[in-house]
């Protein structure tokens, strides 16, 4: 049981970080899934509704950093009050670039749905599944300082770098096969990029919940195949 | 890090209260370490020890060692007005000899431990006025009494007048609590000059104080050392839980 501070006043500042954040986070959440379903169902009215979310992120983004740059300030932070801060700092733009993948995934339905399906969608929506469920992890870790949970999220971020290359593999299958596939491949293969770099958000945020609750930084130090990051 | 003052399972008690509990702990040369803890934990009881001012009190009794440069400034052959030379103190209020003069003030302890001629004097009135970052402000009034000077001024005075007489260690105990914003900058300014020369240990009840300019912070808590380490890992990543809820505001 964490102790109170003894201002009533900077633990509510505190608190109100923190579900600014979980909300911002919430709403990312709905983007990734929006952004694939838009795709999947080859629905663009969805996708410009995901597009037009964006800016409402954005807004949250700023708020979120005054906030915390108000209790920087006036309180003068230590010990885990100072790592949660300057964590939450990292956290919203990691979260912001979310949304902007998300805008950017939107974008690439939309010029899909209006052209021919070039194949059924399989691993692109297990890829955002997973990816979605990366950063919801990400932020229950945060939430409740859970580093085991945030170290599997490290640890998952490979399944998607994995998915990523395969995708890639497939759709160079397509490309030579049929050049006429080349704009849609690349499109698809576009897509694929924005997710696995929204799974490599979550991990920025999972890495740093492992700092918040253990005072030690992993940053770079769990190896991946990836060699595209 | 070369330790200069070591204190080895020191317990200070006063008739029954035993006020220090066997702190073992290394200061460390020309460097600053803050004495941090809420009131009543021993911080200043530890600190008086290093310069043997327990020896005043009756009621006080210290046991363990205390080492400066590997010698025990607590063996019956050593003289405590000698320690007192090599380890001076800064006190909470500053405390300036009323009836004396600026130059006189800054002369005083070196006068006690033996004669000086004027121009030595004048030389080192000028070179610990000007150490302290005081004597551009008082060079045309070194005969003026030193009551007439600002809080701040009176107590870079007193830390002049402690380093007159060529210490080798200097305690601090709370030096800018009674001061203003500017001034206590101008006294942490000065902090941070002086462990080129010195080793300085200072007790502050002002945390954010101790995280600007110690290299290492102990934190005391009812007569005992809870944990000992570099400033930098004790803000931000400490290892004991008692230490962070301390540091972050949630007991004390």
């Amino acid at each position: 049981m964490e102790r109170e501070h003894f201002s009533k006043l900077y633990d509510e500042e505190l608190n109100d970080i923190r579900e600014k954040l979980l909300e911002m986070g919430g709403k990312v959440e709905l983007m990734i899934s929006n952004s694939m379903k838009a795709l999947v169902e080859r629905n663009s009215e969805l996708a410009d509704r995901t597009i037009a979310s964006d800016p409402g992120i954005n807004q949250m983004e700023m708020e979120i950093d005054e906030k915390c740059i108000q209790v920087l300030a006036r309180r003068q932070p230590a010990g885990r009050d100072l790592r949660f801060l300057t964590l939450a700092l990292k956290i919203v733009t990691d979260l912001e670039r979310i949304g902007d993948q998300c805008v950017n995934i939107a974008n690439r339905a939309k010029e899909l749905n209006e052209e021919p399906i070039l194949k059924p969608y399989i691993d692109l929506p297990r890829m955002a599944n997973w990816t979605s469920v990366m950063v919801k992890e990400a932020l229950d870790a945060f939430v409740r300082g859970d580093e085991k949970l945030a170290m599997k999220v490290c640890k998952d971020d490979q399944f998607v770098d994995d998915l990523n290359v395969q995708i890639q593999r497939e759709l160079l299958t397509f490309m030579m096969e049929d050049p006429g596939t080349i704009t849609r491949s690349l499109r698809l293969n576009y897509i694929s990029k924005y997710l696995e770099r929204i799974a490599d958000h979550a991990t920025n945020v999972a890495e740093m919940v492992i700092f918040m609750v253990k005072g030690k930084d992993i940053r770079h130090t769990i190896p991946s195949t990836s060699d595209e990051k | 890090m070369k330790t200069k003052v070591k204190l080895e399972d020191l317990n200070v008690h006063f008739d029954k209260n035993h006020a220090v509990k066997g702190t073992t702990i290394d200061f460390g040369e020309n460097s600053v370490t803050a004495i941090i803890g809420p009131s009543g934990c021993g911080k200043s009881t530890v600190l008086r020890s290093i310069n043997r001012m327990h020896d005043l009190v009756p009621t006080a009794k210290v046991t363990g060692r205390i080492l400066l440069d590997g010698i025990n400034i607590y063996e019956r052959t050593i003289d405590s007005v000698s320690i007192r030379r090599l380890v001076g103190m800064v006190f909470q209020k500053p405390n300036p000899f009323p009836a004396m003069s600026v130059y006189d003030n800054v002369i005083a302890g070196y006068k006690l431990n033996g004669r000086i001629n004027k121009d030595e004097a004048d030389e080192l009135v000028e070179s610990s006025l000007k150490r302290v970052a005081l004597w551009d402000e008082v060079k045309d009034r070194l005969k003026a009494n030193s009551m007439e000077l600002s809080g701040g001024q009176q107590q870079r005075l007193c830390i002049a007048r402690t380093i007159a007489v060529k210490p080798e260690v200097i305690l601090m105990d709370e030096p800018a609590s009674a001061l203003d914003p500017l001034s206590t900058l101008k006294i942490e300014e000065l902090i941070e000059g002086l462990k080129e020369k010195y080793t300085i240990v200072i007790v502050t009840h002002n945390m954010q104080q101790a995280a600007r300019i110690s290299d290492y912070t102990a934190f005391f808590y009812l007569g005992e050392l809870i944990e000992f380490g570099e400033t930098k890992k004790i803000f931000t990543t400490p290892d004991k839980k008692q230490t962070e809820d301390y540091i972050t505001g949630r007991f004390g």
